[in-house]
C-alpha cells in the first residue's frame, strides 16, 4: 500500500544523542578563543558518531586547553601539567570500550610532557591526541614556549625568543611507531572537523597539532596566515579528509599527498611557507600497545586462583 | 631420602672423627667478587635448609655496581645464611663461618661488623701462589691482619681442588662451596641433588647433572677443609611452606589481590618486584607496564585505577621524589592506587642496593599541600604479601592511594613463610557498569566519615571531571573557601574512620617495664630477638612494632605511659646526642621517634643509624644493656 513495504518498521535507537548531551557547561576560555572550535568540532564528531557519553573520557594536562575536559559532559581527567599522556594510555591500558580524547597544549606536550610526547607515540594506543599549538603559554601569562616563533616578545624574553621554534609535527615524524600525523586550524571549522574524523577513524594514536589562535596573546602569530589562506597549503588525496567543493575552493594552494609515505610526509611537515594541513602522514598497520596490554582481560576468577596457585607451587617447599 | 623428620639431614659421623657439634644456630657467609655466583649457592643451602625444617633467613650482600673490579673491598658481592633449629627472624650478628673467594672481598665484610673473634674464614689460597707480586703480598698482609682480628682463617685450596672435577672452575667453584658447606653444616645432600636440579631445570640434564657432580665432589672434600662439623636440628614440618624474598612477596600479593596492571620503571632495589611478574603476572591476567619514566608509571598506573582497574606502582626513593606530584594528584582526586615503596639508602641516590628506612617522613609529608593518605609498613616476609592484598582493598574501600613501605632488607631476604590459603574474596570485585544511581554525585561526601562511592567510565550518569583542581562535591573546580576547607577535611576525616577500626599493637614482652623499644619495618626480628636476649637476662625490656603509620594504631600514648624510657631503633638518621653543635633543643632525630613525639607529646627518644646495614640483634641488644644502666644510675 502507498509503495511502503509492509516489513518496514520504525528502528528508534534506544539512546540518541545530541549535541546537548555533551556540552557540559559554558567554556571559560577568553572569547575569541580558538580553543572554543575544537571544542565544538569535537562535540559534533561524538554527535555524530553516537558516542555514548559514559563511554567517552577526555584527558587532559594543565594549561588553557586542558580545561577542554570539564567543557564535555563525559568522563573526564584534568590531571598534571604535561602528564596527560601516561594517563590516557594508563586509562586505555584495561579499558580498550573507551574512546579516549587528549586535549594538549605546546607547554604541555612539546615541553614538560615531551617524555611522554615521544613514548606515547611510540606505545600508538588507540586514541586522538590534540595538540592545541597557541604558541604561548597562556594560563600562566605569556611567557615563552618551544613552539613560540623567534624573536616573539614574551615575559620571559621581552627582548624576544632568542631560539627557533619547534616542529610538532615533524618531531613526531621522527618518533618510533608514529602511525598518524595530521595539521590543522581552528579557523578553519570544515577542515578542522574533517581533520578530526580521520583522527578519530585512525586506530592507533592520532596526533593532530591544531594551530590555536590566543587572542589575548598571540593574536599576531597567526592573523596573516587567516587572512591570506594562500599561506596554507591543503594537502588532498589518500587518507585526507574531503572537503566540501565551497571549502576546498578557499585554498588557492593544494597539493596531492600520498600520506602512507613517510619520507613525502617528513618533506612536508618541514615546510612553513606556505603551511600544510591535512594529514600528513597514517600508517594503520603499526602495532598497538593496547594489543599487549589487554592480554588476559577478563579472566575468570576460578583461572586467577588456578594461576595463583601455580605460582605459589614455585615457591613451596 | 626425603623425610622431613627432625634431624633427618645429619648424618652419623665418621669413625675417628668429632661428632657433629649440635647448635641451635649457625650462620654462614660466602662473599667473592661479583659474577662468581656466591648468591647461587646461597640460596641453594637455604632453600635445602628450609625443606629440611630449619628456620633460615638469607640476605644477599650485593655491590653497586654489575661488575666492580676484581678483589676490590668495597665490590665483596656474596651471601648470608642464618639457620636455625626455630624460626629465624633476621640476618644476625656476626657470622661463624665464611667461605672467601679472596681475601680482599673479605675488608669489606670486616668493616660491616659482619665476623667476630673466632669466626672460621675458608680463604682460597691460591692467591699466594700468584703470579703477579703485590697480589702475593696483599695476601700475605691479609692472614696476617684477619688473625690479629682473631679470626681463625684456614687457607684452602679451593680452585686446585674444583679444577680436579670442573670443566670451567670460574663457573663451577659456587657449586663446588655450597657441597662442601652441605658437609660442615650436615645438609642433607639429597635434598641438595634435588635443589641443584630444581634450580638448573631450564638448562637440560647435562648441566645438572655436571653441577650435581661438583656438589658431590665439594662435598667429599669438606671432609678435609675442617675436623668439625655442626648439625642444626630443624623441627618437623606441619605447615606447608614456601621459601621467597620479600619482593617475590611483593609480586604474589599483586596477584592475590587480583590487580591487574602493575606501572613501574626500573629502580633498585625495587625493580625485581617487576622481574617475578613479567614472568609469572599473565597466568593471572596481569600485565607489567615498563614506563618511560618513574612519573609516567604512577600516571598509568592512576589512568588505570581510574577507569576502574586498581594498579598498583612500585618504586624506591628517587622514584619517590618523582612521582610526588601524582602522588598528590591521586589524594586529591582521591583514585584508588597501591604504591609499594621499596626503600633504599638515601639522600639522592644514596646507597641504591643498601637497606635504610629513610623514606618514612617523605611518604607521609613528602607532597605538597596536605595529602592525607594510608601508609602501612610489613614487617616480615610474609606480610608483603599479605599487605598488598590488604592494600587493595584499603585503597578502593577508602578512594585514597595505599603506601606500602618496605626496605632493601625484606627485598632481598628469603626466609620460608606458611603458604597462604588464597581466598575469593581477596581478588578484586568485577568492574562495576551498572548505571550511576542518580542524584549522587562523583564526590558524594558522607559529612561524618568523608566516604563517598567513585563513579567509574562506562557507568551511565556518572560522568565526571577527576581534577586536581581543589573541588566540590559534584567535581566542580571551585576557589571559594569553603569548598577547600571542606574538600580537605573530607580527605582527612577518612583516615580518622579508618583509625577507628585499628586496634592497639600488641606489645611483645610485659605491658609494662623499664625501657620500650618501639620500631617499623623490617627490624622487627632483630629488635625482638634482642628484647628476649635482654627479658633472658631479666631486663624490664619490652618492644612494640607499628604496622601501620598512618593512620597510626590507637592506644600508643597509653602503652608508652607504662615504661620508664621509650626509644625508636630505625634505620635512619639521627644525630647522635653529644655530637658537636648538637644539643638537646636542636638534635634532630629519627623519624619514627618525630612522628610519635608529635602523636603522643612524649618524650620519645630513638637510636639509629644508616651505615647500609641490616640493625643486628647483637648490636641492638647492647644499646638495650646501655640505657638500662643509665636508667639504673639515674634511680
Amino acid at each position: 500500500m502507498f509503495g511502503l513495504k509492509d516489513d518496514w518498521e520504525l528502528e528508534v535507537p534506544e539512546r540518541y544523542f545530541t549535541l546537548e548531551d555533551y556540552e557540559g557547561g559554558t567554556a571559560r576560555w577568553c572569547p575569541g578563543c580558538g580553543d572554543l572550535a575544537v571544542l565544538t568540532a569535537v562535540q559534533r564528531i561524538c554527535r555524530d558518531e553516537q558516542l555514548p557519553p559514559e563511554k567517552t573520557v577526555c584527558v587532559s594536562g594543565i594549561g588553557c586547553s586542558s580545561r577542554f575536559p570539564h567543557y564535555m559532559k563525559t568522563y573526564g581527567f584534568h590531571g598534571l601539567h604535561g602528564r596527560a599522556l601516561p594517563v590516557a594510555c594508563g586509562v586505555k591500558s584495561r579499558r580498550p570500550d573507551l574512546t579516549v580524547w587528549v586535549a594538549t597544549g605546546d607547554g604541555d606536550c612539546c615541553s614538560i610532557g615531551a617524555g611522554h610526547w615521544v613514548h606515547a607515540i611510540r606505545y600508538n594506543m588507540d586514541m586522538v591526541v590534540m595538540l592545541f599549538d597557541n604558541a604561548i603559554y597562556g594560563l600562566t601569562k605569556n611567557q615563552t614556549s618551544p613552539t613560540s616563533p623567534q624573536g616573539l616578545h614574551t615575559n620571559t624574553h621581552p627582548r624576544g625568543a632568542w631560539l627557533p621554534p619547534l616542529n610538532p609535527t615533524a618531531a613526531t615524524l621522527g618518533f618510533a611507531n608514529v602511525s598518524f600525523v595530521a595539521q590543522t586550524v581552528d579557523w578553519n571549522p570544515a577542515h578542522l572537523y574533517a581533520t578530526l574524523v580521520r583522527a578519530y577513524e585512525h586506530k592507533g594514536l592520532s596526533f593532530v597539532r591544531i594551530l590555536q589562535r590566543c587572542p589575548t596573546y598571540t593574536s599576531q602569530v597567526f592573523a596573516e596566515m587567516q587572512k591570506d589562506p594562500s599561506q596554507l597549503l591543503l594537502l588532498t588525496g589518500g587518507d585526507n579528509p574531503e572537503l566540501d567543493a565551497a571549502t576546498a575552493r578557499t585554498f588557492p594552494n593544494q597539493q596531492a599527498h600520498d600520506s602512507r609515505d613517510l619520507a613525502a610526509a617528513r618533506r612536508v611537515a618541514e615546510q612553513h611557507e606556505p603551511l600544510p594541513i591535512g594529514v600528513l602522514y597514517r600508517d594503520p598497520e603499526r602495532p598497538r600497545y593496547e594489543d599487549f596490554t589487554t592480554v588476559g582481560l577478563g579472566m575468570s576468577d576460578a583461572d586467577k586462583l588456578v594461576g595463583l596457585e601455580r605460582e605459589l607451587d614455585k615457591f613451596s617447599v | 631420602m626425603t623425610s622431613t623428620t627432625p634431624g633427618a639431614g645429619a648424618t652419623a659421623a665418621r669413625p675417628g672423627k668429632a661428632p657433629a657439634q649440635r647448635v641451635r644456630e649457625h650462620i654462614v657467609e660466602i662473599v667473592s667478587d661479583s659474577g662468581e655466583g656466591a648468591q647461587k649457592a646461597g640460596q641453594t643451602y637455604g632453600a635445602v635448609s628450609a625443606k629440611m625444617g630449619n628456620g633460615v633467613w638469607t640476605v644477599e650482600i650485593i655491590p653497586a655496581e654489575i661488575k666492580p673490579p676484581a678483589r676490590s673491598r668495597a665490590g665483596a658481592s656474596g651471601i648470608r645464611v642464618r639457620v636455625g633449629s626455630e624460626k629465624v627472624t633476621n640476618t644476625g650478628d656476626q657470622a661463624d663461618l665464611v667461605v672467601a673467594l679472596n681475601e680482599q672481598v673479605l675488608y669489606g665484610r670486616i668493616e660491616q661488623k659482619a665476623y667476630k673473634p673466632g669466626t672460621i674464614v675458608l680463604l682460597e689460597s691460591k692467591w699466594a701462589k700468584d703470579p703477579r707480586e703485590e697480589v702475593r703480598r696483599d695476601y700475605a698482609a691479609a692472614l696476617v691482619e684477619f688473625r690479629a682480628l682473631g679470626l681463625d682463617v684456614r687457607e684452602v685450596a679451593l680452585e686446585e681442588a674444583c679444577q680436579q672435577v670442573a670443566q670451567d672452575v670460574r663457573v663451577g667453584k659456587n657449586m663446588f662451596v655450597l657441597g662442601m658447606l652441605c658437609h660442615i653444616t650436615c645438609r642433607d645432600l639429597d635434598r641438595a641433588m634435588e635443589e641443584v636440579a630444581f634450580v638448573f631445570a631450564k638448562k637440560g640434564p647435562a648441566v645438572i647433572a655436571r653441577n650435581q657432580d661438583l656438589v658431590r665432589a665439594g662435598h667429599a672434600f669438606g671432609e678435609q677443609v675442617l675436623e668439625q662439623r655442626y648439625e642444626i636440628p630443624p623441627r618437623e614440618i606441619t605447615r606447608r611452606m614456601m621459601v621467597l624474598n620479600g619482593n617475590q612477596a611483593i609480586a604474589l600479593g599483586v596477584m592475590a589481590a587480583g590487580i591487574e596492571m602493575v606501572a613501574m620503571y626500573p629502580i633498585t632495589p625495587a625493580t625485581s618486584v617487576s622481574h617475578h611478574l613479567a614472568s609469572a603476572f599473565r597466568g593471572v591476567g596481569g600485565v607489567v607496564h615498563q614506563a618511560e619514566d618513574e612519573i609516567a608509571a604512577i600516571g598509568f598506573a592512576i589512568g588505570a585505577s581510574y577507569a576502574g582497574k586498581t594498579a598498583c606502582t612500585v618504586t624506591s626513593g628517587p622514584g619517590l621524589a618523582l612521582k610526588t606530584e601524582f602522588l598528590g594528584l591521586a589524594v586529591m582526586a582521591e583514585v584508588p592506587l597501591v604504591f609499594v615503596l621499596v626503600q633504599r639508602g638515601g639522600p639522592s641516590t644514596g646507597l641504591p642496593t643498601k637497606v635504610e628506612q629513610g623514606d618514612l617522613l617523605a611518604a607521609l609529608y613528602g607532597q605538597p599541600g596536605d595529602t592525607p593518605k594510608i601508609v602501612i609498613a610489613p614487617a616480615t616476609i610474609e606480610e608483603c604479601l599479605h599487605f598488598v592484598v590488604t592494600a587493595r582493598k584499603l585503597a578502593e574501600a577508602f578512594r585514597m592511594p595505599v603506601m606500602l613501605l618496605t626496605d632493601a632488607n625484606l627485598a632481598t631476604g628469603v626466609q620460608p613463610i606458611p603458604r597462604p590459603e588464597v581466598a575469593a574474596d581477596w581478588l578484586a570485585p568485577p568492574l562495576d557498569q551498572s548505571p550511576w544511581q542518580q542524584g549522587v554525585t562523583a564526590y558524594d561526601w558522607d559529612l561524618d566519615t568523608g566516604l563517598s562511592p567513585r563513579p567509574v567510565p562506562g557507568q551511565k550518569g556518572g560522568e565526571y571531571v577527576l581534577t586536581g583542581l581543589a573541588h566540590t562535591k559534584n567535581a566542580k573546580v571551585a576557589y571559594d573557601p569553603d569548598s577547600n576547607q571542606t574538600g580537605c577535611a573530607m580527605r582527612s576525616r577518612k583516615l580518622a574512620v579508618f583509625g577507628e577500626s585499628l586496634r592497639p599493637p600488641q606489645v611483645h614482652g610485659d605491658a609494662e617495664g623499664d625501657l620500650l623499644v618501639v620500631g617499623w619495618g623490617s627490624t622487627l626480628g632483630s629488635i625482638e630477638e634482642a628484647v628476649d636476649r635482654a627479658r633472658a637476662e631479666g631486663q624490664r625490656v619490652s618492644a612494640l612494632h607499628l604496622r601501620f603509620l598512618s593512620p597510626l594504631e590507637p592506644g600508643l600514648a597509653e602503652i608508652f605511659a607504662r615504661f620508664r624510657r621509650v626509644v625508636t631503633v630505625e634505620i635512619n638518621y639521627s644525630d647522635a646526642p653529644g655530637a658537636p653543635h648538637v644539643t638537646k633543643d636542636n638534635r634532630r632525630i629519627a623519624q619514627l621517634a618525630q612522628l610519635l613525639r608529635t602523636h603522643t607529646l612524649m618524650d620519645i627518644d630513638c637510636w639509629s643509624n644508616v651505615a647500609g646495614q641490616p640493625i643486628q640483634p647483637g648490636a641492638i641488644h647492647a644499646e638495650i644493656s646501655r640505657r638500662l644502666q643509665a636508667l639504673r644510675g639515674e634511680s
